[in-house]
């Protein structure tokens, strides 16, 4: 890996998500699981709560990559392994999730791959996330 | 009751084609708050070579989520979906997905393992168009914990 691929810097970032966006990501997704809305149901099936969708955390985390990659079509793989919910409360202020990269290595062909890590609440809620971004 | 190990790598008749709508690429940038110009105006997609607006990442997942139904609902395999959890999730692209696609899903079962009590499944999706151009693969990784022992 070259001195410049390594010494690449990512400016983390953070996203705020609160009940009212998890109904509308359902809405758009069809993913309509009701432990992403109903307290109710998500407390008695053992979870602490109404929680994201393991894909709408996906989603930010993407939304991260596009824009450290410069464009939206940049990306050519992208893999999470969901390890920890990300409990959402019925507040104004919801939660946040913040999102870190750094390389992992540079292909041939001027690929990059990127570690990821994702945290809420200063816990980590992805392992093995990674994308690897076209070179541009 | 595990999960019917019969299943691994049978594949499945592709799917009806989807149709890729431009107003559904927005509503679902809109709703993970993406605001970059490819996914929401046709001149920005356009001016980077593509036919549309461009869907995010993981938009496939508006239809793959659907498709594989197929699998998961199927009474022979066993999955009890109320104690399913999403464990992983991949995808590789050759392209990204662009409005006006129609996407021909194509799902498989590619892994079932059982650990500690609890089953894996893993499906495959490979998504080309109706002519076959390959667009993307999709793998789902899904959890069904083990029934509590009382």
């Amino acid at each position: 890996m070259s001195e410049a691929a390594q010494a690449q810097t990512f400016e983390p970032q953070t996203f705020r998500v609160t009940r009212a966006d998890l109904v509308r990501y359902a809405g758009a997704s069809g993913d309509f699981n009701p432990i992403h809305w109903s307290e109710r149901i998500a407390t008695g099936v053992g979870l602490p709560g109404v929680i994201a969708h393991g894909m709408f955390t996906m989603a930010l985390v993407g939304r991260a990559v596009t824009a450290w990659a410069g464009a939206p079509d940049a990306v050519v793989e992208f893999s999470v392994r969901f390890s920890r919910p990300v409990p959402v409360p019925d507040t104004d202020e919801g939660t946040e999730v913040v999102v870190t990269a750094a390389v992992k290595d540079v292909a041939a062909d001027g690929n990059t791959r990127l570690s990821l890590t994702a945290t809420c609440r200063g816990e980590k809620v992805l392992s093995l996330a990674q994308a690897v971004i076209r070179k541009r | 009751m595990p999960l019917d190990q019969s299943f691994i790598g049978r594949s499945w008749p592709p799917t009806e084609p989807y149709l890729v709508g431009r107003e559904k690429i927005r509503e679902f940038a809109r709703a993970i708050g993406a605001t970059d110009a490819e996914y929401l105006d046709p001149e920005a997609a356009r001016a980077i070579g593509y036919a549309d607006v461009v869907a995010p990442p993981t938009f496939p997942v508006v239809f793959t989520m659907a498709t594989s139904r197929q699998i998961i609902e199927d009474p022979v395999l066993g999955l009890d979906y109320s104690r399913v959890v999403h464990g992983d999730q991949k995808f590789a692209y050759s392209r990204p997905v662009v409005a006006g696609d129609a996407l021909v899903c194509v799902n498989s079962v590619e892994e079932i393992t059982s650990r500690g009590g609890h089953d894996f499944l893993t499906t495959r999706t490979e998504v080309t168009t109706e002519a076959g151009e390959p667009v993307l693969t999709v793998w789902s990784k899904l959890v069904q914990r083990g029934e509590e022992q009382s």
